[in-house]
């Protein structure tokens, strides 16, 4: 029998690994969820079955099965129901409970523990893993409640001193407690850690600023992958261990990459801190060129290759089906439309993507930056939605620019840019974008969602 | 009284028990961190949201872990019981919340006509 769940586990882990292997393509992803799907309900169900055959009181079996027939339901009920704008805080949410779990766990076994005779090595296993779940939680539930607009930064120094401080803390008490020189008890201990790591949780992620939550966002699920590779270490379970880490290498990926989109460094976005620009706002008089609605309906039906560039302001406005409407009226005149989407285009990683599929944009449209960068030249008309920042020619050749530095897409390269813009407001850093005083720019003054409606509705009469 | 050279020390004794009980673990988890990082690093940016929540979802493999606590515990000890019971419901919902909503979104990326 334990042969049997041993071959579960392993095929759990492949499955885990297939997954992911199969989400290098949109075409095979949809499988890939699939098989990983299948692998965890194996694992949990061979670990249920071990736990009938061994003699365990009907209690336990009794709540255990309610906790997962409800758990099931609930997260179902959830994932049905999420609008794709707040994805990001249903995927905090769920850190948070694989968080939670990966809490609670240490503090039934912690409690279980006899300490005269387990091995010093698990107890600091277990503690990692308990320590680490509990940041995971409750950073996950404050970076769920500041996406919702629930919870304002706080920037202060108490609370970016306090976070140090418990981090130090964290690292120093468990060495002192295992040398002896802490004379409590292990269960104790636990508890103190596992409240000082849920304070850290809460003030570690406090001061970070709205635009870097996807950084925040990628490293919490990181965090959450190596509390379960730990808890996979004290039972030493293969394929927790694996999942675990597959999950911690995703999130720290993902977290690097954020980071480098945004000419960030991981220090600056965990202290709140931000570039200010050296001299000043030094601004200089841009030549603005409007550009009318007919005129902008006009310049598109005409063009061969046009480019979409949306930022987070589209999502916001809903304007993503008004979008991919405009694209299915250029492309019955046979022009060729493409999105060309920076890595931080929403409020997580690949968000912008998720929100024009599901506004029916093929992913074959769906360019990366690096992509659209290629071949900008290539392009009549770069439509500018709600994006500022990420086409600001500052970032390549204004070093005292406080964006200098950061990846963007050279719409300026192209052959014309319109910008869809409300007012002459700065951008989330607060700089003026030297795009728009450029030759080939023109603004179209108004709300997104607004123009591009007149500009459907002019496209259709043409 | 043994002479203390020929003897090392609890501490020391305790980690060589420990590094030679996990030893093959160890290099378990040296591969999977570069298998882990390999297979990610060719997920393509339009899928990363579905990359998260899905490998969110694996991460509540957790769930075993919380299932084979609650196998320990007595009947009587009611925190425990209560505790690991909430443990195994946001293991569950980790995994059925992540698997179903990554359905989702990768149900608009199937191809278009």
């Amino acid at each position: 029998m334990m042969a049997f769940i041993e071959v579960g586990y392993l095929v759990a882990t492949f499955s885990f690994l297939a997954g992911l292997k199969f989400m290098s393509s949109p075409k095979s992803a949809k499988t890939g969820n699939l098989i990983a799907a299948m692998g965890m309900v194996l694992a949990v169900t061979l670990t249920f079955f071990a736990a009938i055959t061994a003699t365990v009181p009907y209690t336990n079996l009794i709540i255990m099965l309610l906790a997962i027939a409800v758990g099931t339901i609930i997260g179902k009920f959830l994932s049905d129901k999420v609008e794709m704008t707040g994805m990001p805080q249903l995927v905090s949410i769920f850190n948070a409970t694989g968080g939670g779990c990966a809490m609670l766990l240490g503090v039934v076994e912690a409690n279980q523990m006899d300490v005269t005779t387990a091995i010093l090595g698990n107890q600091i296993l277990l503690i990692a893993g308990l320590v680490t779940g509990a940041i995971a939680f409750t950073g996950s539930i404050i970076a769920e409640r500041k996406l919702a607009g629930k919870v304002k930064d706080r920037r202060s120094k108490t609370v970016i001193f306090s976070a140090r401080f418990l981090l130090v803390l964290m690292v120093l008490l468990p060495v002192l407690y295992f040398f002896g020189i802490i004379p409590i008890e292990f269960t104790a201990f636990m508890y103190v850690l596992a409240t000082l790591a849920m304070v850290y949780g809460v003030l570690f992620v406090l001061p970070i600023g709205g635009a870097d939550m996807p950084v925040v966002i990628s490293l919490l699920n990181s965090i959450t992958g190596i509390a379960t590779a730990l808890a996979g270490f004290v039972y030493g379970n293969k394929a927790m261990i694996a999942g675990g880490i597959f999950v911690g290498a995703a999130g720290i990926l993902l977290t690097l990459l954020m980071c480098k989109a945004m000419n960030r460094s991981l220090m600056k976005v965990l202290a709140g801190t931000f570039k200010k620009s050296k001299n000043g706002a030094v601004e200089e008089d841009q030549d603005i060129k409007e550009i009318s609605i007919s005129e902008t309906a006009l310049s598109l039906s005409f063009a061969q290759k046009v480019a979409i560039v949306p930022g987070y302001g589209l999502a916001v406005a809903q304007a993503q089906h008004v979008c991919s409407q405009l694209q299915q009226l250029l492309e019955k005149r046979n022009v060729e439309v493409d999105y060309i989407i920076h890595p931080v285009a929403g409020r997580m990683p690949g968000h912008m993507n998720v929100l024009l599929a599901e506004a029916n944009v093929d992913y074959s449209r769906l360019k990366e930056m690096d992509e659209g960068n290629e071949n900008m030249q290539q392009y009549d008309t770069v439509l500018v939605l709600g994006a500022n920042d990420v086409v600001n020619p500052a970032a390549e050749n204004n070093p005292d620019s406080p964006v200098y530095g950061m990846p963007i897409i050279r719409a300026y390269e192209s052959k014309q840019v319109i910008v869809l813009k409300r007012s002459m407001n700065k951008g989330y850093a607060g700089v003026q974008n030297e795009l728009f005083g450029l030759d080939n720019c023109k603004i179209l003054f108004g709300d997104a969602k607004t123009s591009l409606l007149e500009i459907v509705n002019q496209l259709k009469l043409i | 009284m043994d002479a203390p050279t020929f003897h090392q020390t609890t501490t020391t004794r305790l980690t060589m028990d420990f590094i030679n009980q996990h030893i093959q673990e160890f290099y378990f988890v040296l591969f999977c961190v570069f298998i882990g990082i390999e297979v990610i690093a060719n997920v393509p940016a339009i899928l990363h949201t579905p990359l998260m929540s899905g490998a969110n979802a694996i991460s509540g493999v957790i769930l075993v872990g919380a299932i084979i606590v609650m196998l320990r515990v007595p009947e009587d000890d009611y925190l425990n019981l209560t505790l690991g019971g909430i443990a195994v419901f946001l293991g569950t919902l980790n995994i059925s919340g992540g698997f179903f909503v990554t359905g989702r979104m990768l149900k608009m990326f199937s191809p278009k006509k």
